[in-house]
């Protein structure tokens, strides 16, 4: 729920693992943000961040998802059924 | 600034809009779970913008409108003691209690400051050891690991002039009380893409299957909404009743798995009552026995609270999906967001606030 | 003549009497639905003339000889540095800027300070030397002015009131009235920056972007605007300062009871700023600005009217962002990116950062 911005990570501050912490950039913007939650993120991945917290980490081949949809609505012009892109477990 | 931008296409949503024209031959009713969702669409004008078959009815998703009466005017009572420092998101300063609410306490001199993230109040009370801060930990699963986090960042340091006032919410619980409540209308869910992201939708295909009702993980942005009433409209066209994933670029199946740790450390389920909508067990987190010492409401006493809730308000009805903002007999007059009777008209994202705001042009 | 009531765009909101608030709220200063209040429902009535009725950023007085615009304002703005300048450098770029919004050449200006005992004199020096700095650049002299100091506790530092006088040449009739259905909207430059400047700096909120606020002296602008346009054509300024561009126009909007519809896609505003405010949950419509100027002006001279604005160093950034329509009158509506539209509603109390 709630406000959470993508920005992408710059860098990871020495120090202890819980408390994990780095810079992210927003277009400009640097805020210092928890990265506890994200421990397998490197510098140049994306994260989401809520409050002050990455809560998880952006996939690159997900995000293109809802375009592929797009292109292939395109193609389609009337649209028959969508192709599913629920995600099993 | 990139996933953001791209989903916010002008062409994209068109195209997804013309899909979904062409996809909804029958009437359906769909609910998003979240006010960050209500926000986008009304604020874009998205909601105006879907074929008349398609109601969108704004759930209980803004854990501003939910928290319980009670919290708010002990949050209140609290600030109002001499030496406490009250930290609070900006969401909740506006939000009325029974009489007042926490910026007009402000105004009368109570130390009420706002913080952005959970982290700052923990380093205010580092910073004035002599004042008792006390953080008012709202929010549903998005925000419980950013709390679970202060609170045992505060523990580990031993503060001992820290504390929060937990109200804490679950989703599947509302959802599930909302299903079984007689009356309902909603159909379809679009759920919390940032609750998910924590959570993971585990929970859900239960939910799907034993109420027949499909469900799908949407996001926040114009494009991810569309998208993710496209996929519920399909569902329910076809009999459907499945849960699909339509936020898996921060959504996985299982979630967060060291946010839910530190959750699970920290919080421990308890019933909560929903402001408007009454009480739904097992529906929030309380502060586990072993950080007792870091609840506000043990530290002070301010049990015996008796809210007084507007009788205008129909604040569960419209959380609920059973009403419009528009249908309420308050709203525009006696209930406007300078005055609010209660809190959908105050949250920058609560149904009622939403309409009054980006939804009054003819 | 007595003030009228706000005309109500939709004609659902109730105006609640000024006794429902026993005491003074943020909001009442903010530049909203409640400052209104207070203007409609006690300054208004209390001090009511022709003048003051207009309901513009300064009043402009016949006089023999010519026309005097008369202006005056408190800034109370903390944290009082800033990046980009402080409570001095912004008192008086504030007052010049309403003169230049009744299309006046600002002539002098007068400063009050009330003081609060105990603030640091080293300070105090600072905030003066940068108001002699930026009212020497501005090319504006501070003529007269008042001191009070008033017990600890009792005042937040420094209080500083600039009251300004300015003549306004002949040809110029700037005020909401004249708006009209075809008027082009303009905007000087990028949006929000001021705002997202102070908030970069205030406890609880603090993150690295380079942002300086935009403070600055408008007289210039507005000076080569009149003259490339032609000051006939040149129908409103204002200057969005608090409550941001959605409230400078929906103000504008009642008072001329017309309607004004802006585009999304066409408001400027830098990627650092746009950001901030994604991550405060803050639309940038509500965010004050501090150097920037709206115009309003006659279709067949927007064109040189945006030429004129761009072509100045403050201007650099300037766009058309909208038109005033005769439909909705009263009402700000705004035409989404993705193409929807919406109601812009007046400000209810300061814009807050959220969480959800």
């Amino acid at each position: 729920m709630c406000l959470a911005i993508p920005g992408r990570l710059q860098s990871i501050d020495d120090g202890d693992a819980m408390l994990r912490s780095g810079i992210v950039d927003f277009s400009g913007i640097r805020k210092q943000v928890c990265l506890a939650y994200v421990p397998e993120a490197r510098v140049g991945d994306y994260v989401l961040v809520h409050v002050g917290f990455a809560i998880g980490r952006l996939d690159e081949a997900e995000a293109r998802r809802v375009f592929e949809l797009l292109d292939r609505l395109g193609e389609l012009g009337e649209l028959e059924s969508p192709p599913p892109t629920g995600a099993a477990p | 600034m990139k996933y953001l931008d791209e989903y916010r296409d002008a062409a994209g949503v068109e195209r997804l809009l013309a899909a979904i024209r062409a996809r909804a031959r029958r009437p359906w009713t769909l609910m998003e779970i979240c006010g960050g969702q209500t926000h986008t669409l009304v604020r874009s004008g998205l909601d105006r913008m879907l074929p008349e078959a398609i109601t969108l009815v704004h759930g209980p998703g803004c854990p501003v409108c939910v928290t319980p009466l009670e919290q708010i005017d002990r949050a209140i009572a609290i600030a109002r003691r001499p030496g406490v420092i009250l930290a609070s998101f900006g969401d909740m300063l506006r939000v009325p209690g029974s009489g007042t609410d926490l910026l007009a306490e402000k105004a009368r001199g109570a130390d009420v400051r706002m913080v952005y993230s959970p982290l700052d109040a923990v380093r205010l009370a580092r910073r004035h050891p002599d004042r008792e801060v006390v953080f008012f930990a709202v929010g549903f699963e998005t925000t419980a690991p950013a709390n679970a986090m202060a609170v045992r960042e505060a523990a580990r340091l031993a503060l001992p002039n820290f504390s929060i006032l937990c109200s804490h919410v679950r989703v599947p619980p509302a959802m599930e009380a909302l299903l079984s409540t007689p009356g309902n209308r909603v159909q379809a869910f679009l759920a919390a893409g940032h609750v998910c992201t924590v959570m993971g939708w585990h929970e859900y295909p239960e939910i799907a299957r034993r109420h027949h009702v499909p469900i799908v993980v949407t996001g926040f942005e114009p494009l991810d909404l569309l998208q993710g009433v496209l996929l519920a409209v399909a569902q329910l066209e076809e009999g459907r009743a499945e849960v699909e994933n339509a936020y898996a670029r921060s959504v996985r199946f299982e979630g967060n798995g060291p946010a839910q740790a530190v959750i699970a450390e920290v919080f421990e389920v308890c019933d909560r009552r929903w402001r408007g909508v009454g009480e739904i067990p097992a529906s929030g987190w309380r502060l586990k026995p072993a950080y007792a010492a870091y609840d506000a409401e043990r530290r002070y006493a301010v049990g015996g609270v008796t809210a007084r809730e507007s009788p205008l308000c129909i604040a569960g009805e419209v959380l609920t999906g059973r009403r419009r903002p528009r249908e309420c007999p308050a709203f525009g007059r006696e209930c406007t967001p300078e005055r609010p009777l209660g809190a959908p008209m105050v949250s920058s994202e609560g149904a009622c606030a939403a309409y009054f705001r980006y939804g009054r042009i003819a | 003549m007595s003030a009228r009531p706000l005309p109500d765009p939709a004609a659902l909101a109730c105006p609640l009497p000024i006794a429902d608030y026993p005491h003074v709220l943020l909001a009442h200063g903010g530049g909203g639905r409640l400052s209104q209040q207070l203007i409609e429902g006690l300054f208004g009535p209390a001090f009511a003339n022709p003048a003051l009725d207009e309901r513009h950023d300064g009043a402009v007085l016949a006089l023999e000889g010519g026309r005097l615009a008369v202006t005056t304002d408190a800034f109370v703005v903390s944290p009082r540095f800033f990046p980009g300048g402080d409570i001095g450098s912004l008192a008086v770029h504030g007052t010049v800027n309403d003169l230049a919004m009744c299309g006046a050449t600002p002539l002098a200006l007068t400063v009050s300070f009330v003081l609060e005992e105990g603030l640091e004199m080293a300070e105090l020096e600072r905030i003066v030397r940068s108001m002699a700095g930026a009212a020497r650049a501005a090319g504006v002299p501070i003529v007269a002015g008042d001191t009070k100091v008033v017990d600890r506790g009792k005042g937040d530092g420094v209080f500083v009131t600039t009251t300004g006088l300015g003549r306004v040449p002949a040809g110029v009739d700037v005020a909401p009235r004249r708006a009209r259905p075809g008027d082009r909207v303009l905007v000087s430059g990028g949006i929000a920056q001021h705002g997202v400047a102070i908030l970069s700096v205030r406890e609880g909120l603090e993150f690295d972007g380079g942002i300086v606020s935009d403070s600055a002296p408008l007289h210039g602008l507005v000076a080569s605007l009149l003259a490339g346009a032609g000051p006939p054509h040149v129908h409103v300024l204002r200057d969005p300062t608090r409550g941001g561009v959605a409230s400078a126009l929906g103000e504008i909007a009642q008072a001329a009871r017309v309607g004004i519809r802006i585009d999304e896609a066409a408001i400027p505003i830098a990627e650092p700023v746009r950001a901030a405010c994604e991550i405060l949950g803050l639309d940038p419509l509500y965010v004050a600005n501090e150097g920037r100027c709206l115009a309003i002006v006659a279709s067949e001279a927007a064109d040189a009217a945006l030429a004129a604005l761009r072509a100045h160093p403050q201007g650099a950034g300037a766009a058309a962002i909208g038109e005033v329509v005769s439909a909705h009158p009263g009402a700000l509506v705004m035409r989404s990116r993705v193409g929807g539209e919406r109601l812009v509603d007046l400000l209810t109390g300061e814009p807050l950062p959220r969480i959800c």
